[in-house]
């Protein structure tokens, strides 16, 4: 279970990512399942060929807001449809992954990487290393919530909730989605170093399906924790990306087959989007709360007694 | 201050649905300047706003705005020369943004955004100031999303939201139309205040007779893609509704004859 949470905070970068765009811009980006690959990618060979593995996580960063920028290229120079563009950059950085990584799978167990100090102390798997991930996670965070504060931040915000009003004072929305685009999947891309690292192995495959889980975070997180204000908003993808970890491997526990586990993630993700429009819903989260509300009225009418 | 010059536009040209919007339109607005525009359905109006804007490109003409060839510009490079308030109250802001961080954007109006910190307390109090003066109680209100506002306080914040950076040129394009006429008396109101505190140049177009006359310092007329009527600021005060009314009639009347006479 410790992992799982290990492993929802080291997504919790994908999910960060993925509300910059979904949310922020409100662009379904798709470039997130290529992305990721290629920071894994770009890590991994950098690494074997000795590179410092903090140096590689930094180029997969870069490599990964190249990725960012090709989509966005295509959407707004480009006018194709934005879940066109990122399908179309997906693909084709199936190809360039494999191309970078020259074989399907890079195995990092030997090398020194960003985890190894802590594989080596006996840390992983402990709250020690859920500690480390979660402070990293949160820096992450909090340099999104002051970004997305700063002039340049209102303006991207702006771009995703009217484009109009924006414009009118002098915005260029296109350059706005471009750097999203860019910072979105930089954060992915250090998501996919990380897990590379982390589980000591790249391959082509890990990124396959991943804007589901990534969805499923920002979806979930913001279920839970609301999105009255950017802070919480963003702070909610970083919950929910350890709920959905945790929730996938209480799935697992249960017995359920692991190749099931694309099937169920895209099932919790429309359930997250479905059932919040249902009226019936509604009234059962006031229900819910009226019973707390409730039981806190009677816990201090019993104190006051 | 603004110089349209011989300005066309035909949209959809070369095909069936062709559609002359402006036909050889030319306008001068001398600074301070306050230009009511009236006339009928597809007049023109709104095609002529986009086109000082930027939205919509020229097919011929230019457009030069406070000495500066702007034709060729994109309307976010215009941006810094126009505030611009639009009919739907919900055009002019960012719902899902606070109220200061709104007007945050709009003080940063055509500068450089960088990486300071959009609503600093400096900010803030002014921003407070500034919605006081529009007496709709946004003031304390400040971190309220904007899509928590009526119709009226919108339009009432989009408005300070267009002027108060001050540009060289002020747009209102009906921005009163979608309002009951309370809101509506109420966004009339600071609309003559505003557009006196700044002396802004202004054009404003309208479906309201009424309202064409009462405001501003001059009157213009559209039909057709045409300016068919000029009024200065004495002619303006003489005219009425009614005046209006038969005005418009006797042109249209008039080009109904040409157009018999050639045929």
């Amino acid at each position: 279970m410790v992992t799982a949470v290990e492993l929802g905070l080291i997504y919790a970068v994908m999910a960060i990512g993925v509300y910059l765009t979904f949310r922020i811009l409100d662009f379904p980006d798709l470039t997130v399942d290529g992305s990721f690959t290629t920071g894994a990618a770009v890590a991994a060979v950098g690494i074997i060929n000795g590179m410092p593995p903090l140096l590689a996580t930094v180029l997969a960063f870069f490599s990964g807001m190249v990725a960012g920028l090709v989509t966005g290229l295509l959407h707004t120079k480009g006018n194709i449809n934005g879940l066109l563009a990122g399908i179309l950059t997906q693909i084709g950085l199936y190809s360039i992954n494999l191309r970078i990584m020259g074989k399907a799978n890079l195995p990092l167990l030997r090398e020194t990487t960003l985890i190894s100090p802590l594989r080596e102390a006996g840390l992983t798997g402990t709250w020690v290393s859920v500690g480390i991930f979660l402070s990293t996670a949160v820096a992450i965070l909090l340099v999104v919530i002051w970004f997305l504060h700063t002039d340049v931040g209102l303006a991207m915000r702006a771009t995703g909730d009217n484009p109009d009003m924006i414009r009118s004072f002098g915005v260029n929305t296109d350059n706005q989605k471009l750097l999203g685009l860019a910072l979105s999947n930089g954060l992915v891309a250090l998501s996919g170093a990380l897990v590379a690292q982390f589980q000591g192995f790249a391959d082509i495959g890990m990124g396959i399906g991943l804007i589901v889980a990534g969805l499923a975070s920002v979806i979930i997180g913001q279920a839970v924790l609301g999105r009255s204000g950017i802070a919480i908003a963003a702070s909610a993808a970083v919950v929910g990306s350890v709920m959905y970890r945790v929730v996938i491997q209480l799935a697992l526990m249960a017995g359920l087959n692991p190749n099931d586990m694309k099937l169920i993630s895209a099932v919790l993700v429309v359930l997250a989007l479905v059932l919040p429009q249902w009226k019936g819903f509604a009234r059962l989260g006031g229900a819910v709360r009226n019973r707390f509300t409730a039981v806190a009225e009677s816990a201090a009418i019993d104190k006051e007694k | 201050m603004l110089k349209l010059e011989n300005i066309s536009k035909t949209f959809a040209p070369g095909t069936v649905n062709a559609r002359v919007a402006l036909n050889d339109v030319s306008l001068h607005l001398a600074p301070g300047e306050f230009v009511t525009v009236i006339g009928s359905n597809g007049a023109g109006k709104s095609t002529l706003l986009n086109i000082i804007a930027g939205t919509y490109r020229t097919d011929t003409g230019t457009v030069t705005l406070d000495g500066r060839n702007v034709t060729r510009l994109n309307d976010h490079q215009r941006a810094r020369y126009i505030g611009r308030v639009f009919q739907n109250p919900g055009a002019g802001t960012a719902p899902h943004m606070s109220i200061e961080e709104n007007l945050a954007m709009a003080l940063e109006r055509g500068q450089r955004r960088g990486l300071r910190r959009g609503v600093t307390k400096a900010k803030r109090e002014r921003f407070a100031t500034e919605l006081k003066a529009l007496e709709q109680g946004l003031d304390v209100r400040l971190k309220d999303w904007v899509s928590l506002l009526s119709g009226g306080q919108r339009q009432a914040l989009s408005l300070l939201m267009a002027t108060f950076s001050e540009p060289k040129i002020l747009l209102l394009d009906e921005h009163t139309a979608a309002l009951d006429p309370q809101r509506a008396a109420l966004v009339t109101r600071l609309t003559t205040e505003v557009v006196e505190r700044f002396g802004l140049t202004t054009l404003m177009v309208t479906h309201n007779m009424e309202q064409a006359l009462r405001l501003g310092t001059r009157l213009v007329m559209m039909h057709d893609g045409r300016i068919i009527l000029d009024l200065d600021k004495a002619q303006k005060e003489r005219m009425t509704v009614k005046g209006l009314l038969a005005e418009f009639e006797k042109i249209k009347g008039m080009e109904m004859d040409d157009r018999t006479l050639l045929q």
